[in-house]
């Protein structure tokens, strides 16, 4: 072994069949005799289904049967809600398929199951659907007023109130006194746009029910959720379902779901006896797949005027959506926990009204929460810092926790373990060039130039690695947060890794296999993940909320250490010493002061032929662990960036972009920086381009790539990514999670970057996505009204057709 | 439905077949010669995941119906390696680590294939915006970037070697 498998940048297992197009996307399945599966969707917002002739359509050539709710409504049971976040949470049914009543445009009212999807999809224009129109509810501010409901049945739009006041846990004192008796307070509202997560592999699911065990290949995040989910909500004996998770084209939590396209396919299966398949467009993807952020943020600031914060109170409308998903309610929770950020705030209050709307559901987008608190709070700071004249960077060094003051119980009380604010925002400003931009930019102002420059800042921390199954059970989540892992060892050496993660794009099949070979002293090509199929991986809670290291690699950790205990004996006894004189490393069991050794390969083809045991050994190295954190971990970082305002037409140009993150100990640089990047671009993508509209009768405008902006490479700069190691004591890797930080840290970077660039002329407030038009706009009411620019309600915005913006 | 009978080299084989004149080219490919490496991510012919060679010449597959490819040549990301193992730009996707999910990446090989055939030099914003029509949602495009300005390095110190590598499609 002469390479250190921890910290290489290790090229990807995973690559050989993606880049030679030998890959198994679900929509990639033919089997014997399979059906395909169109459906009808609701072109309402909001309506009364009053009748549906199917007739024309059954008799259409290539239909093998067309299914409405009211055919399955014994048997199609409904998507179930995993996080009841009051014991009084009110949720309308969800149905896959609606009986009586559609709750946004893109519901699902008809399925037709054809010989082949194109005839399928002909006979979608042969169903006649009479509808009633009712109003819709849009606007997360009306819903809350009740004055229009989005379910007239539930009597409310409110889902549930979840409120966590510092003074009452006794993690702080109280907000409303601190408020009153404080210098300086700000009060902002802030609005996140929904967003689409719009992965690439559009999903899609097949279902064969022949044999004993019905089986569902599903482009999921979440096969082992998705297997539990379906034997609940559908009664059938959970030994008599497999859920396999192939090749999965991207999730960003927009696959974290149990949706009703696989319980239709489900229902198609059984119901013909045939293997079905269904495969969204995009189209459908965009306005049926569940979509993310959507809160109205209120928050309020005090401090005194040297800038040390002394309270922070944050009251959120979060959009639902239409109907409650597998965590829909919880999203904004899990926010709840961080918008105190890296700061010592000593009162701190979060009240959170989950609101029902006519639109789609929303859930987990990268981040899910938490780039919603970090927004808000990093957005605040800068007011803060522009209210009281101060460096933005100058304000947050006054009021974060100090690397020796860690572990550092936090006003919404979470203990953070470890963490150096300094070490990560110094070395950022140093690559960045703060202070030379700086001067760049007041001479900019100062000339009255054109192109003014911002400079933005943000810091983060998140809580990642869901999750300790207790901290989950006290915030009434249904299921737990441990992970499991199976480490084989085969009779030739080689090594299969069995994880209970399900991971889409991460690469997890090298990260840990370098954990394996690192622990077991094998070479990384012995080692084989196997993962995301749940007759293959019997247990395990699935990828997202940056968990799959953190949490699903120290599974594989425990189990690897199991494998060498037992290896241990089998040396002991085989070499004639004492258990005691073996000592294991890099991959061989010697004895003590002797050069008798044997290798793990060696000892695994003895274990298996198991002629020459131990007494009372039983012959076999593999092992399980399931590993529960006791904690989660805080990655953390800073991130700079130079945003150019061009005065004249609104545009806006990224010009550099620096972040420093500290995710702990690396085991796969390539990787991390690769995720990294990608959550740059999800993030910047939320402050300059991206946004789910609807129109004012609730059809989402936004529903092709034409009008979704998913930015290209044409759109985008490099970045400097670059770290500082502050390992977690939370794990012993030292790990923290990565897959979300760059998401969540970007977003206020940028809008705070384009606000700074304009601030001395009036704007404080621009609506994301800042597009060049609303940019345009706002800098025109400055120069026109002066004062401070409020921006409209977004979800009565239309799309930016301004020519002066030219998005 | 009429079907037409078309036949079209694809990866090098010659196939002759009857489809819908309705049919894509894509789901030609997909659904009748099961070359599945090829992917459907839109509707819109946006995102570019179907991008195959035309007689050398990138062409997203689902804007053209099976039946325009009559008589034609389709390279797909089944078919551009070479009898060594790898097409360079496909070892660059790899050892650049310019894939995650890997779902744009046989659209996003082929269309660098061919803006490297138009230009062979490109520098970082030609890249980006030779790219423009495929969309990935998973690495930020940074290190497709910098595969694709890898390859042509590399061919281009192969030029320079003197050596006779053979790039591109099998002929
Ligand atoms: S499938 Fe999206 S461009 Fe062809
Ligand atoms: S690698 Fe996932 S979309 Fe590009």
């Amino acid at each position: 072994m002469t390479i250190t498998e921890i910290g290489a940048s290790r090229l990807r297992k995973e690559d050989q069949r993606l880049i030679t197009g030998r890959t198994r996307y679900t929509d990639n399945m033919v089997l014997p005799g399979m059906l395909h599966i169109a459906l009808v969707r609701s072109p309402f917002a909001h309506a009364r289904i009053t009748a549906i002739n199917v007739d024309e359509a059954k008799r259409a050539p290539g239909v093998i049967m067309v299914l409405t709710g009211k055919d399955v409504a014994d048997e199609q049971g409904g998507i179930p809600s995993a996080w009841p976040v009051t014991p009084d949470q009110k949720a309308p049914p969800y149905l896959p398929i609606a009986v009586e009543h559609v709750a946004y445009a893109g519901e699902i009212v008809a399925c037709v199951i054809g010989r082949t999807a194109a005839a399928a999809r002909d006979a979608l224009e042969l169903i006649d659907v009479d509808y009633d129109d009712l109003p819709p509810v849009l606007d997360l501010e009306e819903a809350m007023t009740d004055t229009v409901l989005s379910h007239p049945d539930l009597g409310t739009n409110l889902s549930a109130t979840w409120i966590f006041d510092s003074a009452a846990a006794g993690t702080g004192t109280d907000v409303a006194q601190a408020l009153a008796s404080s210098e300086v307070v700000i009060e902002r509202t802030y609005y996140q746009q929904r967003l689409i997560p719009a992965f690439m592999e559009p999903r899609s699911t097949v279902v064969d029910p022949t044999g004993e065990q019905l089986t569902m290949w599903s482009a999921t995040q979440v096969p082992h959720i998705l297997k539990l989910m379906i034997s609940l909500a559908l009664s059938i004996p959970e030994s008599k379902v497999r859920v396999v998770a192939p090749d999965v084209g991207g999730g960003f939590g927009g696959k974290l779901a149990v949706t009703a396209e696989e319980f239709i396919t489900l229902l198609a299966a059984r119901r013909t006896g045939k293997p079905c398949k269904y495969t969204e467009t995009r189209t459908e993807s965009l306005m049926g797949a569940h979509h993310g952020r959507a809160q109205v943020q209120r928050i309020r600031l005090s401090a005194t005027k040297e800038g040390i914060v002394t309270g922070l109170d944050v009251n959120l409308l979060a959009d639902m959506g239409a109907y409650l998903g597998v965590i829909t309610s919880g999203i904004p929770i899990l926010g709840a926990f961080m918008y105190n950020g890296i700061y010592k705030f000593p009162a701190y209050r979060f009240e959170c009204n989950n609101l029902f709307t006519n639109k789609a559901p929303t859930g987990a987008y990268r981040g899910a929460g938490r780039p919603e608190a970090t927004f808000a709070i990093e957005r605040a700071m800068d007011d803060l810092a522009a209210e009281l004249d101060m460096d933005p960077v100058e304000l947050r060094r006054k009021n974060w926790i100090k690397h020796e003051e860690f572990p550092f119980t936090t006003v919404a009380g979470l203990e953070y373990d470890s963490g150096n604010y300094e070490a990560a925002t110094d070395k950022a400003l140093k690559e960045f060039g703060y202070d030379e931009l700086r001067a760049e930019q007041k001479l900019r102002r100062q000339s009255g130039d054109r192109v003014q420059l911002g400079i933005g800042v943000s810091t983060y921390t998140e809580m990642c690695g869901l999750a300790p199954s207790r901290v989950l059970g006290s915030l009434d989540y249904a299921a737990g947060g441990w992970e499991h892992a199976q480490v084989r060892v085969l009779p030739t050496g080689a090594i299969e890794v069995v994880t209970g993660i399900s991971p889409h794009g991460q690469g997890h099949e090298t990260s840990f296999s370098q954990i394996v070979a690192d622990r077991l002293g094998v070479p990384f090509d012995n080692v084989e993940v196997l993962h995301g199929d749940t007759q293959v991986a019997q247990r395990g809670l699935d990828t997202y909320g940056s968990r799959s290291l953190v949490v699903g690699g120290m599974a594989v950790v425990a189990a690897a250490d199991k494998v060498i205990e037992k290896a241990k004996t089998v040396a002991a006894h085989l070499l004639e010493a004492s258990r005691d004189d073996i000592e294991f490393t890099a991959g061989a069991f010697g004895v003590k002061g002797t050069d008798q050794s044997m290798t793990l390969g060696e000892i695994a083809f003895a274990v298996f032929s198991a002629h020459n045991m131990p007494d009372g050994f039983e012959p076999s190295l593999d092992s399980d662990a399931t590993f529960d954190p006791v904690n989660f971990n805080f990655p953390h970082g800073t991130h700079l960036c130079a945003m150019e305002v061009d005065t004249e037409t609104g545009a806006v140009t990224l010009r550099k972009y620096v972040c420093v993150d500290d995710i702990g100990n690396v085991i796969n640089p390539l990787l991390v920086d690769g995720q990294i990047h990608g959550g740059l671009v999800q993030g910047i993508s939320q402050a300059l381009f991206e946004e789910a509209v609807y129109d004012e009768s609730g059809t989402l405008v936004t529903g092709s790539f034409v009008d979704y902006l998913v930015p290209s490479a044409a759109d985008l700069p490099m970045f400097t990514t670059d770290r500082t190691v502050t390992p977690a004591l939370t794990n012993t890797l030292g790990v923290k999670g990565v897959g979300e930080a760059g998401t969540i840290a970007s977003t206020p970077a940028i809008v705070n970057g384009v606000l700074d660039a304009v601030r001395h002329l009036g704007v404080d407030d621009i609506l994301m996505p800042c597009t060049p038009s609303r940019v345009w706009n706002a800098l025109r009411d400055a120069a026109q009204g002066g004062g401070r620019h409020r921006s409209p309600d977004p979800s009565s915005t239309k799309p930016d057709l301004d020519p002066a913006g030219g998005n | 439905m009429v079907q037409t009978t078309i036949t079209v080299t694809v990866d090098g084989t010659s196939y002759t077949d009857q489809v819908e004149p309705r049919m894509l080219l894509v789901q030609y490919l997909r659904e009748t010669l099961g070359k599945t490496g090829t992917l459907i991510g839109c509707d819109t012919s946006n995102c570019g995941a179907c991008t195959v060679h035309l007689d050398g010449v990138s062409v997203k597959s689902c804007t053209m119906f099976a039946v325009q490819a009559d008589g034609h040549e389709v390279t797909t990301i089944e078919g551009i390696a070479g009898a060594d193992g790898l097409h360079p730009m496909q070892t660059a996707f790899h050892e650049n680590h310019a894939l995650q999910c890997g779902f744009c990446t046989p659209g996003m090989i082929m269309a660098s294939i061919d803006l490297l055939r138009e230009n062979p030099n490109p520098d970082e914003q030609m890249i980006r915006d030779g790219l423009e029509g495929n969309l990935c949602r998973c690495t930020g495009y940074q290190n497709i970037v910098k595969a694709v300005r890898s390859a042509a390095e590399t061919e281009a110190a192969k030029v320079e070697l003197g050596a006779t590598i053979p790039v591109g499609q099998p002929s």
